[in-house]
């Protein structure tokens, strides 16, 4: 081999050596993009749900309700009847089977909606009203085209009668996609159609409250103690291993701890916000503690000599000081923290979180579910609607994240003070 | 009436604080003396005297009164005649007491259960009165003997630092209470554990189904009843389980993370650096539950697909999807470690390579790794850390059954999986089954303890020599 080729030889390795290292990043940069596709792309038609146009007739004879009736009575009325009759006059159905079929087509919770229309405007008695009533999930998804409906009839959810409605429904122009609210407002259920994520929404909000309440002033003033005052010697030694293990200790062993000890020793209320935040709280010490150092740290000793040489205790020269120079560093750590909590599931979990909960908790010690543990649980369940709104969850989870570190990186960008 | 208690009590603090304040100014006034302190000091001083005490007394006493009412009120109960065999039924009776007491109980009460709510609702009363009249008494004695300290022109400022010290000191020992409830409570059912099941047994058995330790009671556990639990808990398929994932997980994460690393530390402007970091450090931002959803749902059918096509039985639960997915996860774990690592090797030894004609790749492949080596290692042992105690990505993409496998299209199951099935719905909180969640938290603990031991040492010990 000649001097020339061993050169180009080496070059090419060179070369070679470079591309590899664009190639992983790009690969990531690749991973980041599917993933982000493949979730809004099969969660964005959660954000509406399909609606058939109704004409209902509140007839007077069949809900047996007389006009000026209290909200009380309407509550106990029965609307049962007048809602069959009603979703029969949609298409023209010739037997039992039929109905049945015709009825199938819409929500479980149809008598509930017409019932709340009529709680609107009580003045509706012996009068008609065009409502749009919820599809059910299987018409929802076709209607979504994500249902196929090439399949042959033994293999679909949905029989050739309901298709030949569901046609003539489209072709009336009264088979609608509005703006999904129940997503939002409603908490878990059976049905994909009524399930919303409103019971996690508070449930997650509550918990994160409690760590914030929980972790900030703990992890704050452990760190003012750590940099600013600990004395050298075992017992700090001690404290700042403790520290660095427990950052690093798996999430699912914090479940075990907050079972053995919050549920099974204190007996807090199971399933509960106030149990989440407490177990998030003492997961997301040690990695608020971490940053919190190091933006104390980046304080230069010049303040701290500045303040005590004019006559400052060494705690004012700190809380004066040093603290107020190292907030926007210790605020965007603590908010980073809270995110990783937001997003944590593991130890939800084993404390009891992926109970079935319906309704929305008004309090931190009702029981309740969570952003990433309602992903989890229906992840699991089989209905193909349940992956729209699964996906669907997590941009909202994504999006809270992102907005939560955009925040954390504006606060250092914004605030912090440059040291040179 | 906690609440109550802790209003009352920061109303009292904070007028105490204007007090303190204007009493110290006019004592100053009064007598014509130097105060030893500003007078603010002074209502600091009395605030934390008035506020410490009895809130530190309120969260003690709240902690153990349930628990010292529930046995009082078990061991009446048993008195007068209640019959329960285990614990379960105790605690059983008790809800139902307190359940009658509260009004919302709906089943049959009789005397015995009457009797007992009567006396739930007389020791409930006369804990609540003797904790106000307690708190009350520790606000008065605090208050007096600090309004004495006060009269007496003490060194405010001083006190008040010494106990906010305290609040400092007290603080930062909670990273040490975590760490100890974390090791009692997983040694404590784990202890539990192996005093039923043999430790070697759990070691070393090579068939794990705790399914079948369905047992209420682990104190009287028949023979025929304990050769079944004997062979119920073998821990090797769980680890093997376990390393095989976190092996495929390290063989994506290793490469790309590290040649990433590489890239960013030694090759890319810094324009391409301030973009691509972030861009990889999201995907540790990214919840591990959205990777579980994405391997299961589309990585799993996926491979699922691909193999059907070239007539391979893959299942959809495969060690290679969650696999594949968790050493995504870890990429930046490794690339942005490593990127520190390599940045802190001197200039000079590349300065040095380059003088005698090396190419860059040849540098870093010959000088500057060697020389970073240990670091590289530290930070992929801490990747792998991630990897065991990583839950969810395998609880739904990896499966459920404990197979010995080293196949990476069947399915496996790890160490965290299990854990979360045996923890999930209701628990017995007496049988082996859930002490066995215990043992293998303790294991994992324990294992993720040394890792991180190690990885933090050779990081240390990396820096140490170049800085």
């Amino acid at each position: 081999m000649t001097k020339e080729q061993r050169l180009k030889k080496r070059h090419n390795a060179e070369k070679r050596f470079r591309f590899y290292g664009l190639a992983s990043i790009f690969f990531a940069l690749l991973f980041v993009l599917i993933l982000v596709h493949n979730i809004f792309s099969k969660g964005s038609s959660a954000f509406m749900k399909t609606a058939i146009n109704v004409e209902v007739f509140y007839d007077k004879d069949l809900l047996e309700l007389e006009p000026g009736v209290s909200e009380e009575e309407i509550l106990e009325a029965d609307f049962f009847d007048i809602t069959i009759e009603s979703l029969l006059k949609v298409y023209p159905a010739k037997n039992m089977d039929e109905e049945d079929a015709l009825i199938e087509l819409f929500t479980t919770d149809a008598e509930i909606e017409i019932k709340k229309a009529f709680l609107k405007n009580k003045n509706l008695i012996g009068k008609k009203i065009n409502l749009e009533i919820t599809a059910s999930d299987d018409i929802d998804q076709l209607h979504k085209g994500n249902y196929p409906r090439d399949l042959p009839e033994d293999r679909r959810r949905i029989s050739n009668f309901q298709l030949e409605i569901y046609d003539a429904l489209v072709e009336n122009k009264t088979i609608n996609k509005n703006f999904n609210n129940y997503f939002f407002k409603n908490g878990d259920s059976r049905d994909p159609e009524i399930a919303g994520i409103g019971g996690a929404l508070v449930g997650s909000f509550y918990s994160i409250l409690i760590c914030l309440l929980l972790a900030f002033p703990v992890a704050v003033l452990a760190s003012i103690y750590l940099e600013e005052f600990a004395p050298k010697n075992k017992i700090t030694d001690f404290i700042e291993i403790n520290i660095n293990n427990l950052a690093a200790v798996p999430s699912i062993v914090y479940g075990l701890l907050a079972l053995q000890i919050l549920l099974a020793t204190i007996q807090l209320p199971r399933s509960t916000p106030l149990v989440a935040g407490i177990t998030l709280a003492l997961m997301t010490l040690p990695r608020i503690i971490i940053p919190c150092r190091a933006s104390l740290k980046a304080v230069p000793p010049s303040i701290r000599e500045g303040a005590l040489a004019v006559g400052a205790s060494k705690f004012q020269s700190v809380f004066h000081h040093v603290v107020p120079l190292a907030l926007p560093g210790t605020l965007s750590g603590t908010i980073i923290g809270l995110a990783q909590a937001l997003g944590e599931t593991a130890p939800l979990i084993l404390i009891g979180m992926v109970a079935f909960v319906v309704d929305i908790p008004s309090t931190p010690i009702d029981p309740s579910s969570s952003l990433p543990v309602q992903v989890y649980l229906w992840s699991e369940s089989a209905e193909r609607g349940f992956v729209e709104k699964t996906s669907a969850t997590i941009m909202m989870l994504l999006s809270f994240l992102i907005v939560m570190n955009f925040l954390a990186v504006y606060l250092r960008q914004k605030f912090e003070k440059r040291w040179n | 009436m906690n609440f109550v208690l802790i209003f009352l009590i920061t109303i009292f603090s904070l007028s105490l604080f204007f007090y303190g304040r204007s009493k110290t100014k006019s004592i100053a006034i009064e007598k014509n003396i130097k105060l030893n302190a500003l007078p603010k000091f002074y209502g600091y001083y009395l605030v934390l005297w008035c506020s410490i005490p009895s809130l530190v007394f309120l969260l003690i006493w709240s902690l153990f009164e349930p628990v010292i009412i529930k046995s009082i009120i078990i061991e009446t109960a048993a008195n007068q005649g209640a019959i329960f065999n285990d614990k379960n039924e105790a605690n059983l009776i008790y809800e139902k007491i307190k359940a009658i007491h509260l009004g919302t109980y709906f089943g049959d009460i009789d005397s015995i259960l009457r009797e007992s709510a009567l006396a739930y609702a007389k020791f409930i009363n006369l804990f609540t009165n003797s904790k106000v009249v307690l708190i009350f008494a520790i606000v008065i004695v605090s208050v007096i003997y600090s309004l004495k300290k006060i009269n007496k022109n003490n060194k405010a400022r001083d006190d008040v630092e010494i106990i906010l010290k305290g609040l400092l000191f007290v603080s930062s020992l909670i990273a040490i209470l975590t760490t100890l409830g974390i090791i009692f409570s997983l040694l404590f059912e784990s202890i539990k554990f192996f005093s039923v099941i043999n430790i070697f047994d759990y070691l070393f058995g090579t068939n794990w189904s705790p399914q079948r330790a369905f047992v209420r009671d682990a104190s009287s556990i028949t023979a025929a009843e304990f050769e079944e639990l004997k062979d119920a808990f073998g821990f090797i398929p769980l680890i093997a389980g376990t390393t095989f994932i976190a092996f495929i997980a390290m063989l994506v994460a290793v490469p790309i993370g590290l040649f990433s690393g590489i890239y960013m530390a030694e090759y890319a402007s810094l324009k391409i650096r301030r973009i691509s970091k972030p861009i990889i450090e999201i995907l540790a931002g990214i919840p591990t539950v959205v990777y579980g959803f994405f391997a299961a749902l589309t990585v799993g059918p996926f491979f699922r697909q691909i193999g059907e096509n070239f007539g391979l039985t893959v299942s959809s639960e495969s060690a290679l999807a969650a696999g594949l997915i968790m050493g995504i996860m870890i990429i930046p774990y490794v690339s942005s470690l490593s990127d520190d690592v390599i940045n802190s090797v001197p200039q000079s030894l590349r300065d040095g390579s380059y003088a005698i004609g090396a190419t860059k790749s040849e540098t870093i492949k010959k000088v500057v790794i060697p020389a970073a080596l240990p670091g590289i290692i530290g930070s992929i042992l801490l990747a792998v850390s991630r990897a065991i105690g990583e839950t969810m990505i395998v609880v739904m993409a990896a499966g459920l059954a404990a197979n010995l496998t080293i196949n990476p299209l069947e399915s496996t199951t790890t160490i965290t999986t299990q854990i979360v099935m045996i923890l999930v719905g209701d628990q017995e909180f007496d049988s082996p089954k859930t002490q066995s969640a215990f043992a293998l938290g303790l294991t994992l603990f324990i294992a993720t303890l040394i890792l991180n031991y190690i990885a933090q040492r050779a990081v240390k010990k990396y820096r140490e020599k170049y800085d």
